[in-house]
C-alpha cells in the first residue's frame, strides 16, 4: 500500500483522484453508488448566483470516443445550495469544492463571497472556461487581460484554496495560466470541454439546440494532456489535470506530465464506480514500481 | 448502503420477438433490489467503435428468485443493433435502478395501458404488477401492421388485450387513440399509462387530457447518464427543466409542458 495522500496548495487529499464539475452532480448522487469517502474529492456542479434553466434540449450528442454537450450551466443558484444541498453534503469525509460561474466580475465576486462563508467548502474552483454559456463565462478565460481581472477581483474577497480553471479553446494555455498565477490563483485545472460540433446529415440539422458545444471523453485526452504538460512547466503553482481520464493509466499520465491531481469527467457516465477503479490501479502501480508516495509521482516525467 | 448498482450481468436468452424487436434475459450472481414499472436500466454497449455512451432499456420483467431480468430491444440504430447481436453466456453490463415508477394504481381502480413499439415492455410490467384482478386492466397495443406487433398472448391470464395496427391487419385499423376503447370508453378509466413514440403519447395524453383523466406517459430522452449528474436528458415542465432520467422517465402529463 503506497501513500496515496498528496496536497493542492494547501489542501490535503486523501488521492488524487476527484470527480469533475458537472459530471458528479452535488456529490450526493454518486453517494447513491459509493461512499463518497473513499475519494480524493469531488468538484460540484457549476453554480451561480441566480437560478439558471440552461439551455433548450438537445444537450448532448455522442461522437467517436466522447461526446459533446451544451447543457448552459443549469442550477437552482447558489442560496438554494447553501440551504439545501449544502447541509445534506457539508459532512461527506473529502474534499467539496464548489465550481463558481458568473456573467460579470460582480457575479464572481458576489458568489465567492457567499461561499466564502461555508465551514465545508475550502476551495473553490473558477470556471471562467464554460463554452456553453453565450454572456461571460469563456470570454474571461481566452483573453489573459479577462482572465487576469477575474482572478484578481475574486483574490480579493476569497481567501481559501482559489483553483481557476482554464479553457483549451485558446492560442497558449500557458500564457492564460502564468496571467492567473500573477493574479493570485493558488493552483489552475485544465482541461474544460473543447468548442466543437456535431451534425445529423439525414435530417440536415445541428444535433445540439446550441449548435456547437463542448467537447469532451477519451477524444481529447492526448491534447489535455499535453496542455497540462506545457501548463506545469511554465507556472509554479499546483495543476488539476482533466481531459478524457478513463482509466488509471490516463490519471497516471496526468500525473507523470505535472498534475497534482486529477478530476474524472465523462467516464464516470459510462461507469459510475470508475473512480473507484482508478484509485486502486494508482494504488498497485505505485507498488509495482516501489514508489512509496502518489506525491513522487507528479511531474516525474523523464525527459 | 448504496441505492444504485453498476454489475454484470449474465445472458440467458436472447429470443426475436419479430423483425426488430429481441426478448433479452440476463441474470446477476448478486441480489436484486426491488424494481417497479417504470424504472430502467443504463446498458453498455461493448466492443463499438461507434457506441461511446451507454443505452438505457425499460425493464420488462423482474424473478428475485432467479435474480433475472429482462427487456425488450427494438433495433434502432447502432447501439440497439449491436445489442441484440449479443449471445447466451456474453456477459452485459448494467447500472440499475434507474428513474421513477408509475403510479401504483389503487385497489378500485379500472386502468388502460397503451403501449407502442418497444414501449409495449414497461406496460406489459405494470399489467402484472398492479395487482388488479383482470378485469380491471386493459392493455392496448398499436403498430403499423401485424408483423410489427410482439405475441403477447400470455399476457392475457392479467389483463384484457386490444391491438389497433395502421393498415388493419391486427385489431381495428388506425392509430391507438381511433380505437374504441378511446372512442368509447375512455371516461371509464381511472388512470391511462402510456409508453412508445412521442407522436402516440402525445395523441394519449391529448385524449386523456379532454376526458380529464389521469395519465402517466414514460418518455424516452436521450441520455448520457442516466443517474443525474449530466443534466443532459432534461425535459421541460411546470416545475422548470427535470431530469427524464431521475424525475422521470414517468411524468403525469398536466406537469409536461407538451402542446397538446
Ligand atoms: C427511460 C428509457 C427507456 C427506454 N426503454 C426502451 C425499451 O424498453 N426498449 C427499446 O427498444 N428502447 C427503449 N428506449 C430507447 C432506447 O434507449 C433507444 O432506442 C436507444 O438508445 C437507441 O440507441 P441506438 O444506438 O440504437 O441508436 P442511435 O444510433 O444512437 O440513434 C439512431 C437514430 O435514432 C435517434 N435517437 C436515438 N435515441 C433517441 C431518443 N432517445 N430520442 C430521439 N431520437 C433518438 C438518433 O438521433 C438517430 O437518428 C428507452 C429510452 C429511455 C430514455
Ligand atoms: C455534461 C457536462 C457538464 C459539465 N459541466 C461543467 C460545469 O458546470 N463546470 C465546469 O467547470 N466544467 C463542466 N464540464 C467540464 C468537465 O468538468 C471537464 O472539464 C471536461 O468534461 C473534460 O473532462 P472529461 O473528458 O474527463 O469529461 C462539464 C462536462 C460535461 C460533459
Ligand atoms: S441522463 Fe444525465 S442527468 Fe439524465
Amino acid at each position: 500500500m503506497a501513500d496515496l495522500k498528496v496536497r493542492l496548495h494547501d489542501l490535503e487529499f486523501k488521492n488524487p483522484i476527484t470527480l469533475a464539475s458537472g459530471t458528479c452532480g452535488f456529490a450526493r448522487e454518486m453517494a447513491e453508488f459509493f461512499d463518497p469517502a473513499l475519494l480524493g474529492g469531488f468538484f460540484l456542479k457549476g453554480s451561480t448566483l441566480k437560478n439558471r434553466d440552461g439551455n433548450e434540449y438537445p444537450r448532448m450528442a455522442e461522437t467517436a470516443a466522447g461526446m459533446l454537450n451544451a447543457v448552459g450551466l443549469q442550477n437552482k443558484g447558489v442560496d438554494y445550495f447553501i440551504e439545501n444541498i449544502y447541509p445534506e453534503i457539508k459532512d461527506y469525509d473529502t474534499q467539496l469544492i464548489m465550481n463558481v460561474n458568473g456573467s460579470t466580475v460582480e457575479d464572481y465576486i458576489e458568489l465567492a463571497e457567499k461561499v466564502n462563508e461555508l465551514d465545508k467548502i475550502n476551495a473553490i474552483e473558477l470556471n471562467i472556461s464554460c463554452p456553453n454559456v453565450k454572456e461571460g463565462g469563456m470570454a474571461f478565460g481566452v483573453t489573459c487581460p479577462g482572465a487576469e481581472m477575474v482572478t484578481r477581483e475574486v483574490r480579493k474577497v476569497y481567501h481559501k484554496t482559489l483553483i481557476v480553471k482554464l479553457s483549451p479553446n485558446v492560442t497558449d494555455i500557458s500564457e492564460i495560466a502564468k496571467a492567473v498565477e500573477r493574479q493570485g490563483a493558488d493552483a489552475v485545472s485544465l482541461v474544460n470541454t473543447f468548442l466543437g460540433m456535431a451534425i445529423d446529415a439525414e435530417k440536415r440539422v445541428p444535433k445540439l439546440s446550441t449548435i456547437t458545444g463542448g467537447l469532451s471523453g477519451p477524444a481529447i485526452k492526448p491534447i489535455a494532456l499535453r496542455m497540462v504538460w506545457q501548463v506545469a512547466n511554465a507556472v509554479k503553482i499546483p495543476v488539476v489535470g482533466i481531459g478524457g481520464i478513463m482509466n488509471a493509466t490516463d490519471a497516471i499520465e496526468f500525473m507523470l506530465a505535472g498534475a497534482s491531481i486529477v478530476q474524472v469527467g465523462t467516464a464516470i457516465f459510462k461507469d459510475p464506480m470508475i473512480a473507484l477503479k482508478i484509485v486502486k490501479g494508482l494504488d498497485e502501480y505505485l507498488d509495482r514500481h516501489n514508489i512509496q508516495s502518489a506525491n513522487n509521482l507528479i511531474g516525474s516525467l523523464q525527459v | 448502503m448504496p441505492k444504485k448498482f453498476v454489475a454484470d450481468f449474465n445472458v440467458i436468452q436472447n429470443t426475436a420477438l419479430n423483425k426488430t424487436n429481441f426478448l433479452i434475459k440476463i441474470q446477476t450472481e448478486s441480489k436484486l433490489p426491488g424494481i417497479l414499472p417504470g424504472q430502467f436500466v443504463n446498458v453498455e454497449i461493448k466492443n463499438s467503435q461507434e457506441v461511446f455512451l451507454r443505452r438505457p432499456f425499460s425493464i420488462f420483467e423482474v424473478d428475485y428468485k432467479l435474480n433475472t431480468l429482462a427487456m425488450i430491444v427494438k433495433i434502432l440504430g447502432k447501439g440497439s443493433e449491436k445489442l441484440t447481436n449479443i449471445r447466451v453466456g456474453d456477459t452485459l453490463s448494467l447500472v440499475y435502478p434507474l428513474g421513477k415508477h408509475f403510479t401504483k394504481p389503487s385497489a378500485s381502480d379500472k386502468i388502460l395501458l397503451v403501449g407502442g413499439g418497444s414501449g409495449v415492455a414497461p406496460m406489459l410490467f405494470l399489467a402484472k404488477e398492479s395487482g388488479l384482478p383482470k378485469q380491471q386492466v386493459d392493455i392496448i397495443l398499436g403498430a403499423r401492421t401485424q408483423a410489427d406487433h410482439i405475441n403477447v398472448q400470455h399476457y392475457s391470464d392479467f389483463a384484457t388485450l386490444h391491438y389497433s395496427s395502421e393498415d388493419g391487419s391486427l385489431g381495428e385499423k388506425g392509430f391507438v387513440t381511433q380505437h374504441s376503447v378511446f372512442t368509447q370508453n375512455l371516461k371509464t378509466y381511472d388512470k391511462v399509462y402510456a409508453c412508445g413514440p412521442d407522436g402516440m403519447m402525445k395523441a394519449v395524453a391529448r385524449q386523456a387530457k379532454l376526458a380529464g383523466v389521469f395519465c402517466e406517459v414514460s418518455l424516452e430522452n436521450l441520455m448520457a447518464c442516466g443517474f443525474g449528474v449530466c443534466l443532459c436528458c432534461i425535459e421541460p415542465t411546470t416545475k422548470g427543466n427535470l431530469c427524464v432520467c431521475t424525475d422521470g422517465p414517468v411524468f403525469n402529463i398536466n406537469e409536461l409542458k407538451w402542446q397538446i
